[in-house]
């Protein structure tokens, strides 16, 4: 085995694995009971799945270019993974959108009580949050 | 030697064939759009990574340019509907009594009459 098939042979590896994460999401995004758990599911390839993918481009690419141009984006993706799980996240507990009988501990559960409680008292809509009043539309 | 490679290549094939299937099932059946949205980036992520393992096995880098766009803008559609929803919705049944039929209910304005 020359050392060109070796990096072949890790190139493709890499790429199953890639792949082996992605298909764990899509199972977990049919079997997993409510939103925010599809959201866990759904995570497990935009950064370590994409990490293997990058991997398996520069082992099989053999270029030092090929690997500085994929690092933006691995580092796009790390960057806004959080957030867009973090919008997901936040907008599935306000909508009441998973099973609460599900939950081990609810720490967030206090704090949007008090922030409805506090809005009430203040008679003021806190549309941006969600948690007051509707808006009027 | 080729012979590994191209039964690797086609298992890796067949597991991105299986999600984006899957993900697709996720979004015909939702019940709510937050399950949609979060499988249409499931979705994209995996278009980014079989656009990544296509460049492995045909052996090119021409498509990465194509890899970095989607990852810098696969985060707004996602923001944007996850916004959108935590402002427009109210939670119509108390969460714990919330059940799979009960979760059907759209989680937007329904258009048209057709529930």
């Amino acid at each position: 085995m020359t050392s060109n098939d070796a990096l072949d042979l890790a190139a493709a590896i890499c790429s199953l694995l890639g792949a082996f994460l992605s298909l764990a999401a899509g199972i977990g995004l049919l079997r997993f009971p409510d939103a925010l758990s599809r959201l866990h599911a759904a995570t497990k390839p935009q950064v370590l799945g994409l990490l293997f993918i990058v991997a398996a481009i520069a082992l099989a690419s053999r270029s030092w270019s090929a690997l500085l141009a994929l690092l933006p984006v691995l580092l796009f993706q790390v960057l806004t993974a959080p957030i867009s799980a973090h919008m997901v996240g936040r907008a599935g507990y306000r909508t009441g959108n998973f099973r609460r009988e599900l939950l081990i501990v609810d720490e967030l559960e206090n704090a949007v009580d008090e922030a409805t409680r506090e809005a009430e008292e203040a008679g003021e809509q806190v549309e941006d949050r969600g948690v007051g009043p509707a808006p009027s539309a | 030697m080729s012979t590994v490679l191209t039964v690797l290549y086609f298992a890796a094939g067949l597991m991105f064939t299986a999600t984006a299937l899957l993900a697709v099932a996720r979004i015909v059946r939702g019940p709510s759009i937050l399950d949609r949205v979060i499988a249409s980036d499931v979705l994209l992520t995996t278009l980014l990574l079989v656009i990544g393992a296509e460049m492995v096995v045909t052996g090119h880098t021409r498509t990465i340019p194509l890899m970095v766009v989607l990852a810098a803008t696969a985060v707004f559609g996602t923001i944007a509907v996850a916004r959108y929803v935590s402002k427009q919705d109210k939670v119509t049944a108390s969460p714990g009594e919330q059940d799979e039929s009960a979760a059907d209910a759209p989680a937007l304005p329904v258009e048209g009459g057709d529930r």
